[in-house]
C-alpha cells in the first residue's frame, strides 16, 4: 500500500498517492490540465509543454514530470503559463492539417480538447506563417493509415512501441521541424517489423494514427475475444446489428487494454458471408445444412462406436481454460483414452 | 632544452595543416638535418589567419604565411647564423612595420593564456612535451597529496565555472557528484563544440590534449569516479587522433589505468565520436547520445549529478572547464581566483572572427573589455574604413551588442544583464555593412535547424521565428511582425525543454532591442539599412561613369547596356544583384550606388 499525499491544485485539496506525478492526480480528481503527449500508460516525457504548473509559487514546471509532494500549493495558470501554452497551442495548429470534418480523429481529438481549453482567437492565428506540409500518408498497413500532416511528434506510438508492446517499430527520424515518426529506414509500415497490433493507433492523441475504417458504435457490449485461450476482455462496437469495432477492455486483469492485431482488427469474420451459422452433415458426398439437434445425435452415436484407443481429441486454443478441462475430462473418462492434445502445443 | 639550443616550432593545428603546414615541416626536418637546431610540431597558435606559422625558440622569432618555397630561406638563416627572414615577419595592420617576435605582436602581448599555455609551445603528441612543461603533476598532487574533499574544495575556492557557456560554479557540480552515492560514477568530457566560427575546445585538444586527461583525472579522483568519456564530434578528426595518442601514452606512462601512478587510484578513458547534431552539447543529450540513442535531451532533475550516463552519477564539463583544474591544483585556488572578477574568474577563451583585423584564438583574463578584445588584441576592423557595429557572443544562444556596449567588462554576469552571454567562447565581429536582420535570420536558421524536435516550443517556434525573419528580409514584411517575434521569443524561452530552445530566441531578441530601427526600416519603408538584403535593393549606375565597361564585361546577366566611353545603366529587370559591378566599378570613379527603401516591390 503506498502512503497518500495530500496537496492542493488551485486551492482545491488532493489527495494523492505517492509516486503519481501532477498530472494523473489532477486528471484523477477531474482537474483538467492541457496535455498531449502524456499517457497514464506511458512513462512521460514533458515534450508537448502544455501541462506546466507552477509549485509554491516557483518557475514553471511541467506536472507530468513532477511527482505529487506532500502540502506543495500547486497552480495551473498563470500569465507565464498561459503565454508558454498558448504559443506552444497556436503552433501547433498553424502546422497541422486541419481537416477536422474529415478526421477519423475527431470525436476524440487531444488536440481540439486543448484548443477548446484554451481558446483560439482566429486574429492570432493569422499572424502565423502556416506550415506547408504535403507528406504522403502511408497506407501499407491493412488496418491503419499513418498520415504525418497530422502528427504532433508527441512520441506517445513511439513509447507504446518500446514500452508496452516491446517492439520498438517506431522511431523518430531527422530533426527539426523535419521531425517525422517512421518505421527503421522510414519504410512502409508493412515493411517493417510492426505486428499491426494497434496500440499506437488507439493511443494516437490526433488522427494521425487511425484505423482504416472507422466506425462510429451506437453501443458496446462487454465481451471476451474469441481467438485465444488468454481471455482478453472486450467492448464490441455495435450499429445496428453489426459489429463494427474493438475496444480494448482496461480493466481486464488478463489484458488491462492491450490486445493483438486479431482480438482488435479480426472481426470482419462475424458478419461475414463465407461464416458458418449452421452446423454441415455431409450426405452422399455432399455437405448439407442441418440442425444442432441432428448433429450432434450423429455425434454422440459416433463417439459412441469409437470409444478406447481409436478416438484422439484436439482441443482448440479458442477454447477457455475450462473448456479445455473438460474436453480432456470427457476424453478420459467417458472416451477411455489418454490421447488428449491441444493445437497451442507447439 | 638547454637556453642556447634554438628550436623551430611549426604549428600543425587544423588550420595551418590545411595549408601544407606538415610538407613545411617534412622539408625544414630534411633541411635541418645534421643541425644542432631541433624541428617540433605544435598545435595551434591561436592566429590562424597568418598561418601556416612558424616559429624559432628560444628568440620567439615569428615567421607568418610560411609557404614552401620560404623553407629554405629560414633554413639558411638558422644553419648560418645569419639574421632571421625579415619578409616573412608578421606585419602590423596599422603601421605596416614587420614585428620579429611573438612577444612584439599586440595579439599576443595582450593576452593571458593559461589554458593556452602550452598550445603552440608543446608537441602534443609526445607526452615528455607535456611532462616537461609540468604535467601530470596536479594529478600526483591530487592523488598523493590531497584528499578527494580537498581537491572539490580547492575547485570551489577557485571560483571555476563552467566554460561550456551557461557558467554555472563547477566546484559546486563536482560536490554535487561527490555527494551523489553510488560505486559507479562517470567523468564526462564534453567537446561536441559546435557554435558556427568557434573551435576553441578543438584546439586545446589539438595543441594540449594531456591537459584534459589530467583535468579529467583528477575530477574522477575527486568525485569516485573510474571511468570517463570524452565525447568529442566526428568532425574534429585531427582532435581525436591525437586525444587517441594522448590517451594510449597516458597508459604507458601509467598516468591513466588502473592503479594510476602506482597507487591505488584506478581511472580510463576512451573517446566517443559524436555525429554531428548541436544538440548532443546540451547534457542530457550527450547522455543519452552516449547510451546509444537518438541525441535528444531530457527534462531535468534529475540532474546528471545524481542520475546522468546509465543512470549512474555523472559529472560532466566543458574541454576548457577540465583543462583549468591541473593549473588550480599546481597553483593554489588563490592564484586562480586572483584573476578575473569578482564572480568570474580566471580567462576567458574566444574564437575571434568576423569583420576583425586578425581573426584567431584569444585568451584574456576575465574583466577585460570587449574593446580591448576588439581593437587591442584583434587590430579592429578589417576595413579601417568601415564603422564597428555590433559584436555577437556566446554563437546561437547568444546575443548582438553594439557600440555603446564596448566598454562592458566581459565575464558571465555583464554578458547575460547586457543581453547576450559567455557561450563557449564564439566571438564574430561586425562592421556597417552586417545587416542585424539577417544576423537574427542566420542565427535562427541555425537553431531551427539544429533543434532535436521534441519539445513544441522549439521545434515549431524556432521554424516560425525564422520564417518571420525571412520574410522580413525578403521584403514581405508585416506590420505586427515585430510583436510576434517578441510574442514567440517569450513563449519559447519560458517553454522550451533543454537550453537550446530556451536561448534560441536570444540572437532576435537583442537584435530587436538594440536595432529595432532595422527592423522597422525593413518593414515599414522596405529598406536594408546596411544594404545587404538582396530583395530590398538595387544598383544604380551615376553620371560620373567613364564607360570603361568594367561593369558590363563582369555583368553575367547582360543586365548592364552602354557604349563604351558613353555612360552605362543596368536594366533592373535583368539585375540579379550580385554586387559584381559594385566591386569592380574602378575606385577613383566609384559610380555604382546601392539604393534602398525606394524600390517598389513587384506583387506577386
Amino acid at each position: 500500500m503506498t502512503n497518500q499525499i495530500n496537496f492542493t491544485i488551485d486551492g482545491q485539496e488532493i489527495v494523492a498517492q505517492e509516486g503519481q506525478n501532477i498530472l494523473d492526480a489532477a486528471l484523477a480528481n477531474d482537474i483538467y490540465i492541457p496535455h498531449l503527449c502524456h499517457h497514464p500508460d506511458l512513462k512521460p516525457v514533458g515534450a508537448c509543454r502544455l501541462c506546466g504548473v507552477e509549485i509554491d509559487g516557483g518557475h514553471m514546471t511541467m506536472s507530468c514530470l513532477e511527482p505529487v509532494r506532500e502540502g506543495i500549493d500547486v497552480r495551473t495558470d498563470s500569465p507565464v503559463i498561459y503565454q508558454a501554452r498558448k504559443i506552444a497551442i497556436e503552433l501547433l495548429i498553424a502546422d497541422h492539417h486541419m481537416d477536422c470534418l474529415a478526421c477519423a480523429a475527431a470525436h476524440d481529438c487531444d488536440l481540439l480538447t486543448v484548443s477548446a481549453y484554451m481558446g483560439v482567437q482566429p486574429e492570432r492565428l493569422e499572424r502565423l506563417r502556416k506550415t506547408e506540409r504535403d507528406l504522403p500518408i502511408d497506407t501499407s498497413n491493412p488496418f491503419f493509415q499513418f498520415d504525418p500532416n497530422k502528427c504532433v511528434i508527441c512520441g506517445i506510438c513511439v513509447r507504446t512501441c518500446d514500452e508496452i508492446v516491446g517492439l520498438g517499430a517506431l522511431g523518430f527520424i531527422d530533426r527539426g521541424v523535419s521531425t517525422v515518426v517512421g518505421t527503421f529506414g522510414n519504410k512502409p509500415f508493412v515493411e517493417s517489423v510492426c505486428e499491426s497490433c494497434g496500440e499506437c493507433v488507439v493511443r494516437c492523441p490526433v488522427g494521425a494514427l487511425a484505423p482504416k475504417k472507422p466506425e462510429f458504435a451506437a453501443r458496446e457490449v462487454q465481451t471476451t475475444c474469441v481467438y485465444c485461450g488468454v481471455g482478453c476482455g472486450i467492448y464490441l462496437g455495435i450499429s445496428g446489428d453489426e459489429v463494427v469495432s474493438v475496444r480494448a477492455d482496461r480493466e481486464r486483469p488478463t489484458n488491462e487494454g492491450s490486445l493483438c492485431v486479431k482480438g482488435r482488427y479480426g472481426f470482419n469474420f462475424i458478419n461475414h458471408p463465407d461464416r458458418l451459422t449452421k452446423p454441415l452433415i455431409k450426405k452422399n458426398g455432399e455437405f448439407e445444412e442441418a440442425e444442432w439437434d441432428e448433429a450432434l445425435e450423429l455425434i454422440a452415436s459416433k463417439f459412441a462406436e469409437s470409444k478406447g484407443e481409436k478416438f484422439a481429441a484436439l482441443a482448440s486454443a479458442k477454447c477457455t481454460l475450462e473448456e479445455n478441462y473438460l474436453i480432456q475430462k470427457f476424453t478420459r473418462a467417458v472416451m477411455g483414452t489418454n490421447s488428449v492434445d491441444h493445437c497451442a502445443r507447439l | 632544452m638547454e637556453a642556447n639550443d634554438k628550436t623551430v616550432l611549426i604549428c600543425r593545428g587544423t588550420g595551418c595543416e590545411s595549408a601544407k603546414s606538415p610538407a613545411i615541416q617534412t622539408e625544414l626536418m630534411s633541411g635541418l638535418q645534421g643541425s644542432d637546431v631541433e624541428v617540433k610540431f605544435t598545435g595551434c597558435h591561436g592566429m590562424c589567419q597568418q598561418g601556416p606559422i612558424v616559429i624559432v625558440e628560444p628568440q620567439g622569432t615569428f615567421y607568418a604565411n610560411v609557404k614552401l618555397k620560404d623553407v629554405e630561406p629560414i633554413v639558411g638563416s638558422l644553419k648560418n647564423g645569419g639574421g632571421p627572414v625579415e619578409k616573412l615577419f608578421y606585419k602590423d595592420p596599422a603601421t605596416k612595420e614587420g614585428l620579429s617576435t611573438y612577444h612584439d605582436i599586440p595579439f599576443y602581448s595582450r593576452q593571458k593564456r593559461l589554458v593556452l599555455q602550452n598550445c603552440g609551445r608543446i608537441d602534443p603528441e609526445d607526452i615528455d612535451d607535456y611532462l616537461a612543461e609540468g604535467g601530470y603533476e596536479g594529478l600526483k598532487k591530487a592523488i598523493f597529496d590531497m584528499t578527494p574533499d580537498a581537491v572539490v574544495q580547492a575547485v570551489l575556492d577557485s571560483g571555476l565555472r563552467g566554460r561550456g557557456g551557461g557558467g554555472f560554479p563547477t566546484g559546486r557540480k563536482w560536490k554535487f557528484t561527490q555527494d551523489a552515492p553510488s560505486d559507479t560514477k562517470y567523468v564526462l568530457c564534453n567537446a561536441d563544440e559546435g557554435d558556427p566560427g568557434a573551435f576553441m575546445d578543438r584546439s586545446v585538444l589539438e595543441g594540449d590534449p594531456h591537459a584534459v586527461l589530467e583535468g579529467m583525472a583528477i575530477a574522477g579522483f575527486a568525485i569516485g569516479a573510474q571511468k570517463g568519456y570524452i565525447y568529442c564530434r566526428a568532425e574534429y578528426p585531427l582532435a581525436i587522433k591525437r586525444l587517441q595518442i594522448a590517451i594510449e601514452q597516458a597508459r604507458e606512462r601509467g598516468y591513466l589505468g588502473k592503479g594510476i601512478m602506482d597507487g591505488d587510484f584506478d581511472f580510463d578513458i576512451d573517446i566517443f565520436h559524436g555525429a554531428g547534431a548541436f544538440v548532443c552539447g546540451e547534457e542530457t543529450a550527450l547522455i543519452t547520445s552516449i547510451e546509444g540513442n537518438r541525441g535528444m535531451p531530457r527534462s531535468r532533475p534529475p540532474y546528471p549529478a545524481v542520475k546522468g550516463l546509465y543512470d549512474k552519477p555523472t559529472l560532466l564539463n566543458n574541454v576548457k572547464t577540465y583543462a583549468n583544474v591541473r593549473l588550480i591544483i599546481n597553483n593554489g585556488a588563490d592564484w586562480f581566483a586572483s584573476i578575473g572578477t569578482e564572480k568570474s574568474k580566471g580567462t576567458a577563451v574566444f574564437a575571434l572572427t568576423g569583420k576583425i583585423a586578425n581573426s584567431g584564438l584569444v585568451e584574456v583574463p576575465m574583466g577585460i573589455t570587449l574593446r580591448e578584445i576588439i581593437f587591442d588584441i584583434g587590430g579592429g576592423m578589417l576595413d579601417p574604413n568601415k564603422n564597428f557595429k555590433a559584436v555577437q557572443t556566446g554563437g546561437p544562444s547568444g546575443g548582438c551588442l553594439p557600440e555603446s556596449f564596448l566598454d562592458t567588462p566581459v565575464d558571465y554576469d555583464s554578458l547575460i544583464e547586457a543581453g547576450s552571454m559567455m557561450g563557449s567562447g564564439g566571438m564574430v565581429v561586425m562592421d556597417e555593412d552586417t545587416c542585424m536582420v539577417d544576423v537574427a535570420r542566420y542565427f535562427l536558421d541555425f537553431t531551427e535547424k539544429e533543434s532535436c524536435g521534441k519539445c513544441v516550443p522549439c521545434r515549431l517556434g524556432t521554424k516560425q521565428m525564422l520564417d518571420i525573419l525571412e520574410d522580413i528580409v525578403e521584403g514581405r514584411g508585416k506590420p505586427g511582425d515585430i510583436e510576434l517575434l517578441e510574442d514567440l521569443a517569450v513563449g519559447i524561452k519560458a517553454g522550451s525543454l533543454c537550453g537550446l530552445g530556451q536561448t534560441a530566441p536570444n540572437p532576435v531578441l537583442t537584435t530587436l532591442r538594440y536595432f529595432r530601427d532595422e527592423y522597422e526600416a525593413h518593414i515599414n519603408h522596405h529598406a536594408c539599412p546596411a544594404k545587404q538584403c538582396k530583395e530590398l535593393i538595387t544598383y544604380h549606375i551615376l553620371d560620373t561613369c567613364v564607360g570603361c565597361g568594367l561593369c558590363r564585361r563582369n555583368c553575367s546577366t547582360n543586365a548592364i547596356i552602354g557604349e563604351q566611353k558613353e555612360l552605362h545603366y543596368i536594366d533592373q529587370s535583368l539585375c540579379h544583384k550580385c554586387g559584381v559591378c559594385f566591386e569592380v566599378c574602378p575606385p577613383k570613379v566609384f559610380s555604382v550606388e546601392i539604393r534602398t527603401g525606394e524600390v517598389k516591390l513587384v506583387e506577386s
